[in-house]
C-alpha cells in the first residue's frame, strides 16, 4: 500500500510537534488511544482568551504514519479556528485531505476525538459546559 | 538521476532468486519444455532426468532418499498435504494433534479445519523466549495423538525449537512428527532422518530459489509413513500429489538446494556476524528488546522491539530504502499485534513497537551500516514524536494511565 504524498509530506515534516503548559487556564490537553492498539495522539489547543480564537495547537503521537499525519493536519486546521469552528472538524474532512485508504480510517477518528476531548478540557477548564457554548452563527 | 538505495532485509518473506539458480532453470522453458510425466518420447525424457536430478539434489541437502520428496507449489501446501494426509490417513489410530501458537497460519489455519472435521488440536503455548515446553509436550501426548507438528524455526524471530529431544518424546510415544522447516532449510543443517522427524515440509523460495515450488519430505522406512493425496488427478509423486511437475521450479529448487549445501556453512557464518553487527548497532539506542532466544536463533534473523515507537510508523521512516517486516499491522480497526510475539508473552505494546530484520546471501556490510543509521535516525525521529515516550522520559508510570482503548 502506497502513502499519498500528503501523508508522506505530513510524516516527514510534521506540523506544530510540542507540549503546550497544560496547567495554563486557557490550554486544552486531549490525550486518546492505547499504546496496546497501536496509537496514541495527544493533542492540545491554547485558546485567545479575548478573541476566542485557537492561537496555538501542538500534538505528540505514537502510531503509524496516517495517524501521525491526521493529527498534524488537525494541528494546522485548528490554528485560528474558534472552538466552535474546531468541534465541526470532521473525520471524513481528513479522510479526503490526506487521501486516506478505507484501512487507515480510523486514524482520522482518532484525530477527532483527540481534537474533541482537547475541547472539552478546555471547556472544563472555564466552567463551560459542553454543548452550551455560544450558538454558531450558521445554525 | 541518482539511482535510489534499496536494501533488502526481508529474507524471511521471500529470498532473491540466485542467478546461478535462474540460468540453470531457462533452457526448461523452451528448449527443453517437456512434462516429466510423458515417457514416450525425448521432451518427456529430458523433463523426467532433470525432475530425477533435482530430486537428487535435493534429497542430499536433507539427507534422505530421493523417493522421500513429494513435489508441491510451497511450503503451504505441503503443511496442508502433511497435516490432512496424516489426519485421514491415521484416522482409525487417532484424532489428535498436537502444535503451538507461534506457528505459521498454513499450520495454524489447516488445524482450524480438521478441527470441524473432527480432530482435537492442542496448541501449545511457549515460553517468553519462544521455545516449547518439553514436558508440557510430552504431558499432552495422549493415546488417540496421531500427530506432533512443530516448526523447526519461526518466521518471525527466528527461534529454533529443539527438534532432537521433540523427536524422541515422539518417537518414546509412537507418534508422527512433521515440522515446517520453510525457515530453516538450506540455511542450517535440517537432516530430518537423523533427527527423526517423519514429515517435513519446505519450500524453494526461502532458499534462493524460485517461487511456486515447494517440497514434503515423507519417510519411507521406519516408519513408512504414507499420506492421503490432497490433490486427485494422474497419480503423480507415487500418489501422493497429482499434477504435472513444474519442471523449471522443480530444476532450480535442485540448483538452489545444491548451492546451500555446498556454501550454508561459509553462509550462515558471514550472516550471522551482519546480522550480530546489526544487532549491536541498533540496540546501542535506549530501550529496546531483542525477542526470542538468543542461543537457539536462526543465523540471519533479529527480531527487535524499539519501545514507545509504533512498527509501521518507523517503517515508514525508512521503507524508501530499507524493506524490512513489522510486528504490527495497523491495516485494520482492530490493530492486531503480531500473534507470534503475543504469544511469547510480550504486551500488545512491544509487538506494536518490533520490527523483524532478516539478512540474507547478499545482503553486505556496506548494507548493513546504512541501516543502523537509517533505522536509528527513524527511531529518534518516532521518538520525538511519541507521546508515549516524552511521558516514560517524564517518568509517568504508563501502565497506571486510563488509556481510552477504541
Amino acid at each position: 500500500m502506497a502513502y499519498s504524498e500528503k501523508v508522506l509530506d505530513h510524516f516527514t515534516h510534521p506540523r506544530n510537534v510540542g507540549v503546550l503548559d497544560k496547567s495554563k487556564k486557557n490550554v486544552g490537553t486531549g490525550l486518546v488511544g492505547a499504546p496496546e492498539c497501536g496509537d496514541v495522539m495527544r493533542l492540545q489547543i491554547e485558546v485567545d482568551q479575548e478573541t476566542g480564537l485557537i492561537s496555538d495547537a501542538k500534538f505528540k503521537t505514537f502510531g503509524c504514519g496516517s495517524a501521525i499525519a491526521s493529527s498534524s493536519l488537525a494541528t494546522e486546521w485548528l490554528k485560528g479556528k474558534s472552538v466552535d469552528d474546531a468541534l465541526r472538524i470532521d473525520n471524513m474532512d481528513i479522510v479526503e485531505e490526506l487521501a486516506l485508504p478505507p484501512v487507515k480510517i480510523h486514524c482520522s477518528v482518532l484525530a477527532e476525538d483527540a481534537i474533541k476531548a482537547a475541547i472539552k478540557d478546555y471547556q472544563e477548564k472555564n466552567g463551560v459546559v459542553a454543548g452550551t457554548t455560544t450558538p454558531a452563527a450558521t445554525v | 538521476m541518482e539511482k535510489r538505495r534499496l536494501i533488502y532485509l526481508d529474507n524471511n518473506a521471500t529470498t532473491p532468486c540466485d542467478p546461478r539458480v535462474v540460468e540453470t532453470m531457462v533452457p526448461y522453458f523452451f528448449e527443453r519444455h517437456g512434462n516429466a510425466a510423458s515417457r514416450s518420447h525425448q521432451f518427456g525424457w529430458e523433463a523426467e532426468e532433470a525432475v530425477d536430478y533435482a530430486r537428487e539434489q535435493i534429497a542430499q541437502l536433507i539427507g534422505a532418499e530421493d523417493k522421500e520428496v513429494i513435489f508441491t507449489s510451497g511450503a503451504t501446501e505441503s503443511n496442508n498435504l502433511a497435516l490432512k494426509g496424516v489426519f485421514e490417513m491415521y484416522a482409525k489410530k487417532g484424532n489428535h494433534i498436537i502444535t503451538a501458537e507461534t506457528e505459521h497460519k498454513a499450520i495454524l489455519d489447516t488445524c482450524k479445519h480438521l478441527e470441524k472435521a473432527g480432530a482435537e488440536v492442542t496448541y501449545l503455548k511457549v515460553r517468553e523466549d519462544g521455545l516449547i515446553d518439553l514436558a508440557e509436550l510430552e504431558a499432552n501426548i495422549r493415546p488417540t495423538t496421531i500427530l506432533v507438528t512443530l516448526m523447526w524455526a519461526n518466521n518471525e524471530t527466528g527461534v529454533i525449537q529443539p527438534m532432537r529431544e521433540i523427536a524422541r518424546i515422539c518417537e518414546k510415544h509412537g507418534v508422527l512428527f512433521h515440522s515446517d522447516a520453510t525457515q530453516a532449510v538450506g540455511k542450517i543443517p535440517t537432516l530430518p532422518r537423523e533427527t527423526g522427524i517423519h514429515l517435513m515440509s519446505f519450500t524453494a523460495h526461502k532458499m534462493y530459489g524460485p517461487k511456486g515450488v515447494g517440497a514434503l519430505y515423507v519417510s519411507r522406512k521406519n516408519p513408512r509413513v504414507k499420506v492421503t493425496a490432497q490433490m486427485d488427478g494422474g497419480g503423480h509423486e507415487r500418489g501422493m500429489r497429482s499434477g504435472t511437475l513444474n519442471v523449471p521450479g522443480i530444476v532450480g529448487f535442485g540448483k538452489a538446494a545444491e548451492i546451500a549445501r555446498l556454501e550454508m556453512a561459509q553462509d550462515a557464518e558471514r550472516i550471522s556476524r551482519l546480522r550480530d553487527k546489526l544487532e549491536q548497532g541498533l540496540t546501542k539506542l535506549e530501550e529496546t528488546k531483542i525477542n526470542g532466544n538468543v542461543q537457539s536463533r536462526m543465523p540471519h534473523v533479529t527480531n527487535i522491539s524499539f519501545k514507545h515507537v509504533e512498527g509501521e510508523g518507523l517503517m515508514m521512516t525508512f521503507n524508501q530504502n530499507i524493506a524490512v517486516s513489522s510486528g504490527s499491522a495497523c491495516t485494520s480497526a482492530s490493530l492486531e499485534p503480531s500473534y507470534v510475539l503475543v504469544g511469547m508473552g510480550l504486551g500488545d505494546d512491544l509487538a506494536h513497537s518490533s520490527i523483524r530484520f532478516s539478512l540474507g546471501r547478499f545482503t553486505t556490510e556496506e548494507d548493513v551500516d546504512f541501516a543502523i543509521e537509517s533505522v536509528t535516525k527513524g527511531v529518534n525521529h518516532m521518538r520525538e514524536l511519541s507521546p508515549i515516550w516524552e511521558m516514560y522520559k517524564d517518568g509517568v508510570d504508563l501502565t497506571k494511565i486510563e488509556w481510552s482503548a477504541h
